[in-house]
Parts: structure tokens; C-alpha cells; sequence
């Protein structure tokens, strides 16, 4: 079972590389033989030049880490208070009905036409970026958080309320562990939202950063210069995204690892 | 808190229950049941599925409200639960992310005691209801029928008086079964527990019981209460001999005459 399991996972992975190369190499190829003018798509191998290049002169390497940055930060700061005001609506059911409307109506602002706002607010250095990010990681970590406090099974709490556990034990012992996995459900959206946010927020008015640079090389039509730089924000995503899974899979173990996998599922 | 002194320990009178639905139809799960138990008295109750027995056994837990009627424990009236029953339900309900150890012991923290104190008697439980060696494992890891056992442990760790027991063997295959109550008598024995056990299994509640109470559906009430005269201490050979044929018999004539066969 597990050594069939692994062969077919060998056999996709080998499939997944192919359809790679089959497809960067129709994109160099469709770029030559057409000659499609660089200011519209650029080659693969003058993509490849420019991330090189990027790296190299140590320009790409600043950006990225400012960029890095108000991702973390706004990330961690979106999410930890969505975590906390997800387990106070969960303490509290009062809030649920008093608050909760208003982060509702919150969230339904595009927080790309906020955006505008937060950079005069917060002007224009690293601070907007991280505010801006921090509202767009909120709320999917809030929401989970809050579904989750909501998913232990009545059963569970009557078998600790028959042992006598108080309200406060039923929710430190069997609802905050049975919300956890959809807390990183919403972890896991949260820090992918929180690179479009830092972007956007860089779009809007920055000094530094991957969005400003992508303006910047946009502006001297840098077609390369450009994808050059989506590779780095899909790697920092990807990166971060597989960071999240790690921590999940180690702090709710008991989701799956212990478990064979259904069979066709 | 302690279930007190007198002789008589559940003392249920004339209990009600009525469940409101989302529907908006209320049904009634319980109507006029009376009985009363005796400490250290082993009682089992059948009926049919959905008569009640479930809702019978929350109300003693003290964790489902009663729509009217009088209850006593001990004397005193059940407003809530107490420190000094053990429950098992129909399904196990463990915590996922503790083991079984951490499962069985999981009375313990909530009544914020050392749980080093209590460490050897939840190993010895374990080993009780056959799980030596599955003392560090998940719930995700064991089985159906043990994952139920590791409740029956559980509810026996903090050596409560009184036990409420919720089909509790429903899970396990007749070997296991038979030497579950076999244990189950045992504890009672030394221990001298008072227990109520919900069963589907005549014979098993036959087996176990001092006094069996039968039920009937719809809506749910004690249609007759059968006393076990059987000798104790008992033994598997007595499921073959003729006064326990004449119970089970009588059992199963009782629900042929209601319309609900059941086991
Ligand atoms: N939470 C609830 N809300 C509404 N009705 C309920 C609820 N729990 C049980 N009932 C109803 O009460 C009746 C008795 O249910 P109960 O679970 O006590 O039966 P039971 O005798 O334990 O059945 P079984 O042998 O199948 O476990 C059933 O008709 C059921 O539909
Ligand atoms: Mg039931």
C-alpha cells in the first residue's frame, strides 16, 4: 500500500517536472518563432537574465526583504488579533451578535479602496504596508476562528460536563484544540492574502519594496525585469504557504498523520 | 461531594421529559418514570431504540434538565452534576489529540487533581479493559470497541460511587463482551458501586442485573421492573441454566406483547 502510495507520487512528480519544461520550453520557442516583441512576453531564458542580474546587483535581494517584512509583520498582526477577537466572539456569544456585524461590514470594504487612505494615514514608509496586510489577514483567520470554537461535537461536552468540568474547562481543554484546524485553515489563506496586501499596499505609494520596484520596471518597460520579480513573490508565497502546512501538520497531529489515507480519496 | 448515606441512593419520581425540535413539535421522551435504586445495586434497563434510555441516563447525570418530576441522589435533589458518578456514553467520545492515558485520566484534571496521583490506578484501568500496551496511542489509532473501553476506564479512574453506563459494550464482539462484564462485576463486587447499565442485550442485562427495568416507546416509560434472583457471584455458565432461560424469556415475551422485538 505504502509503496504503491510513493511510486505514484514519484510518477506524478516526474509528470509535474515534465509538463514544466514542456511548457517554458513552448514559451521560448513561441517567443522566437513569432518574434514576440519583449515589451509584451518576454522569453523565458531573458527572464532568467534578469532574476540573475536582480540578484546579483543585490537590488531584487533589499526588495524582497522589505517586502518580506511587511508580510510578516502585517501577517502576524492581522492574524494574532483575529485569533483574539475569534476566541472572545467564542467566550462571549453576546459579541458574536453585538460586534460581529461590524467586522462583517468590514470586511466587505475592498481593502484595495482603503488602501489609499492607510498610506496617508500611516505615510509611506514600511508601516501602511503592514497595516494594510494586517486587515487583509484578519478576517479569514477571525471567521475560521470562530467556526472552529463552534465545531466541538455536543457529545464531548456533556461527557465533560457530566465529569464536572466548569465552562472555562470545556473551552481550554475541548473547544480551543478542536478549533486549531480550522484556525490554520484560516492561517493558511491568511499569509497568501498577506503577500497580495503588502503588493498592493506597495502599489499605492511606496519607497521600497517588490511592488515598487515592479512600478519602477513597469514604467521602463523591463518586461523581463517584471516577471523577474512575480517569480520571487510566487516563491515567497509558495514558501510560506508550505511554512504554515509544516507548522499545522506538527501542532494538529492528530488530523492525519497517524492515519493511513482513505483509499481513493 | 458524596452521594451520602441512605440505603436508597436514586430515588425518581414521576419524571417527565420533553424535548422541543426545531420542527417546532415537541417529543415526548419520557412520561411518569418512577423507580429507585438501592446503593451498591446493579440495575439494567432495556427497551426498544429511541424509548428513552439515553435521556434517562443524562437526566441522572445531571447534564439534561427533567421537564417535571422529583430526583434524588443520595437524598438530595440532582440540580447539576456530581464529582461522584462516572459516566460512559453509547459512542466513546475521547479527545483527539490526547492519548489514552491522557483520555482515561481526563476526570482527573477536571476535578484539578495531581494527575501523579492518579497515574497507577488509570495504568491498572487500562490493563483492566485489555489496552496494555496502547497506553500512549490516539484515539485515531485504536478501533472502535477500543476506543469504548478506554471510556469505561475512564469513568471508573476517579473511583466514583455511582456509575451510569450508556450501552457501554455496544462496540465489542461477544468474547470481549462476555469477559467486559465479567470485569464489570468484579469491580462491583469489591468496590461496591452502585451501577445502571443501558443494554439492547436481554441476556446481558439479565446476566448482570439485580433488578432489570423494562421499558416500552413512545412515549418512554417503565412498563415493568423484573427482579434477578439469580446467585452471585455469577458465572458465564449460568447463561445455559434454566432460571436464567425463564428471565430472558420472560423479557423477550414482554416486548413480543408490545410490538417491538428487540436483540
Ligand atoms: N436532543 C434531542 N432533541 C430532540 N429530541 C431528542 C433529542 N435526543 C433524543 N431525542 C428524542 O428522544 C427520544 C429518546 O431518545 P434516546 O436517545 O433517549 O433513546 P434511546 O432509548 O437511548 O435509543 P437508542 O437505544 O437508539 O440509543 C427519541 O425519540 C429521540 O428522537
Ligand atoms: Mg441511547
Amino acid at each position: 500500500m505504502s509503496a504503491r502510495g510513493s511510486t505514484t507520487r514519484r510518477t506524478e512528480i516526474g509528470l509535474s517536472i515534465l509538463l514544466f519544461i514542456a511548457f517554458v520550453g513552448g514559451w521560448e520557442a513561441a517567443v522566437r518563432v513569432f518574434a514576440v516583441p519583449a515589451i509584451v512576453v518576454p522569453a523565458p531564458s531573458a527572464v532568467m537574465r534578469a532574476l540573475v542580474a536582480g540578484l546579483a546587483s543585490g537590488e531584487l535581494v533589499t526588495h524582497f526583504w522589505v517586502t518580506f517584512a511587511e508580510v510578516i509583520l502585517g501577517f502576524v498582526a492581522g492574524a494574532g488579533c483575529g485569533f483574539a477577537i475569534g476566541v472572545m466572539v467564542g467566550l462571549f456569544p453576546l459579541l458574536e451578535r453585538t460586534v460581529y456585524p461590524y467586522v462583517v461590514a468590514f470586511q466587505t470594504l475592498p481593502k484595495v479602496a482603503i488602501a489609499p487612505i492607510i498610506v496617508i494615514w500611516f505615510g509611506y514608509g514600511m508601516t501602511s504596508k503592514v497595516v494594510i496586510t494586517a486587515t487583509i489577514a484578519f478576517f479569514p483567520v477571525l471567521a475560521n476562528t470562530i467556526v472552529g470554537l463552534r465545531a466541538v461535537p455536543r457529545e464531548q461536552v456533556e461527557l465533560m460536563v457530566a465529569f464536572t468540568a466548569s465552562r472555562w474547562q470545556v473551552f481550554m481543554m475541548a473547544r480551543l484544540p478542536q478549533a486549531l484546524p480550522y484556525v490554520f485553515v484560516g492561517l493558511d489563506i491568511a499569509i497568501v492574502l498577506s503577500v497580495i496586501g503588502a503588493i498592493v499596499g506597495e502599489f499605492v505609494g511606496a519607497q521600497a519594496g517588490l511592488g515598487y520596484l515592479i512600478l519602477q520596471r513597469n514604467f521602463h518597460m523591463d518586461m523581463a525585469g517584471v516577471f523577474a520579480i512575480l517569480i520571487i513573490l510566487s516563491l515567497m508565497g509558495i514558501g510560506l504557504h508550505l511554512l504554515v502546512n509544516a507548522i499545522q501538520r506538527r501542532v494538529v497531529f492528530w488530523i492525519d498523520g497517524a492515519h493511513d489515507k482513505v483509499m481513493g480519496a | 461531594m458524596t452521594l451520602g448515606q441512605a440505603a436508597r441512593l436514586i430515588d425518581a419520581r414521576g419524571i417527565d421529559k420533553t424535548y422541543a425540535t426545531q420542527a417546532g413539535d415537541d417529543v415526548v421522551a419520557l412520561a411518569r418514570v418512577s423507580f429507585d435504586v438501592a446503593r451498591g445495586e446493579f440495575v439494567t434497563v432495556v427497551g426498544p431504540s429511541g424509548c428513552g434510555k439515553s435521556t434517562l441516563l443524562k437526566i441522572l447525570a445531571g447534564i439534561l434538565r427533567r421537564s417535571s418530576g422529583e430526583l434524588t441522589l443520595g437524598g438530595r435533589p440532582v440540580d447539576g452534576p456530581s464529582r461522584d458518578i462516572g459516566v460512559v456514553f453509547q459512542a466513546p467520545v475521547l479527545l483527539p489529540w490526547r492519548t489514552v492515558m491522557q483520555n482515561v485520566l481526563l476526570p482527573i484534571d477536571i476535578q484539578r487533581q495531581p494527575r501523579r496521583a492518579h497515574e497507577e490506578r488509570a495504568r491498572a484501568l487500562v490493563r483492566m479493559v485489555g489496552l496494555d500496551g496502547f497506553e500512549d496511542k490516539y484515539p485515531g489509532e485504536l478501533s472502535g470497541g477500543m476506543q469504548q473501553r478506554v471510556g469505561i476506564a475512564r469513568a471508573l479512574v476517579h473511583d466514583p460511587s455511582l456509575l451510569l453506563m450508556d450501552e457501554p459494550f455496544g462496540a465489542l464482539d461477544a468474547m470481549t463482551r462476555e469477559s467486559m462484564n465479567l470485569e464489570l462485576l468484579r469491580i462491583w463486587g469489591e468496590s461496591r458501586k452502585t451501577v445502571m447499565l443501558v443494554t439492547h442485550s436481554i441476556p446481558e442485562a439479565v446476566f448482570l442485573a439485580d433488578r432489570v427495568i423494562v421499558m416500552s416507546p413512545r412515549p418512554g416509560r417503565i412498563s415493568e421492573i423484573i427482579d434477578v434472583d439469580l446467585p452471585r457471584p455469577r458465572s458465564l455458565e449460568m447463561i445455559n441454566s434454566a432460571p436464567f432461560g425463564v428471565h430472558v424469556a420472560a423479557i423477550r415475551r414482554h416486548f413480543q406483547s408490545l410490538g417491538a422485538l428487540d436483540a
